[in-house]
């Protein structure tokens, strides 16, 4: 399997979170893979990090909720209405995670699926958020539950 | 200890407490003059911040100034880190799914 690497790009003083990352597949393959319930369950939300749908109503217009671990050993969740569903090149959906305390904070993210040559996809995921201290601090108080799922998975595994 | 930073951070007015502080240690009353929210609101805010240990107390004469702890600071600012490691963890998982998408016997080959 070709390992690519995968460009994180979230400037001080900007509001945004950028990720970029080639896979070696069709540009129609990977847009099912980013949208559809029956895969999205088994990369996006896995359950080694917790993660699993509530659910999804995969159009233009549609709705969708996936539930994550919340600090202390706690179930939360993040949920958005989905703008837009262009097969196979955009998708554009909101998003608010449910940890925070107060209500309002929603990010607009923007994927695009982008056709290069040999069978590949460049896929381009825009996170623009309302502030850099948002930005910041939302995804530090989401990361932190997740991540100590996977590390206490992968632990786990390695006993 | 260390979720409850994150817990703290959470809150907008938490942070921008933390961004004020982090210039120069201030009074609590200092702090509550700088915001549109009572004085109560505040005190719970760096009572919560204090808790956590972001904030530590330095007397000064009569006056109890906070100041930023770095230390803790820096446990948090690798938020990126712990976003890259999840949906790198999850780009592999889905490299290997897009080689078996095709296959009719999806679920076995996960």
């Amino acid at each position: 399997m070709t390992q690519y690497q995968t460009i994180f790009i979230a400037e001080p003083g900007k509001q945004d979170i950028t990720i970029v990352r080639e896979f070696d597949a069709p540009r129609e393959k990977v847009f099912r893979a980013f949208t559809e319930v029956e895969w999205l369950v088994q990369w996006l939300l896995p359950t080694d990090m917790g993660m699993a749908l509530d659910y999804r109503d995969n159009r233009t217009g549609g709705a969708y909720r996936y539930l994550l671990p919340g600090p202390g050993g706690s179930q939360t969740g993040i949920f958005g209405v989905i703008h837009e569903i262009s097969s196979p090149e955009r998708m554009i959906q909101t998003f608010e995670y449910e940890g925070l305390p107060e209500r309002g904070h929603v990010v607009l993210e923007t994927t695009r699926f982008e056709a290069l040559p040999g069978n590949r996809t460049r896929v381009t995921i825009l996170r623009l958020c309302e502030s850099e201290a948002f930005r910041d601090g939302m995804f530090q108080a989401g990361m932190e539950p997740m991540t100590t799922a996977l590390h206490q998975r992968l632990d786990e595994a390695l006993l | 200890m260390r979720r409850d930073v994150f817990q703290a951070l959470a809150d907008p007015t938490r942070r921008e407490i933390i961004t004020l502080i982090a210039r120069k240690p201030l009074t609590p009353n200092a702090v509550a003059d700088s915001f549109d929210v009572s004085r109560q609101a505040i005190s719970k805010h760096i009572k919560i911040l204090t808790e956590c240990g972001l904030l530590v107390i330095r007397p000064q004469g009569r006056e109890r100034l906070y100041a930023v702890q770095p230390q803790k600071l820096g446990e948090v600012s690798d938020w990126l880190e712990n976003f890259r490691t999840i949906w790198e963890t999850r780009f592999d998982k889905l490299d290997t799914l897009l080689q078996n998408m095709d296959s009719p016997s999806n679920s076995d080959a996960i």
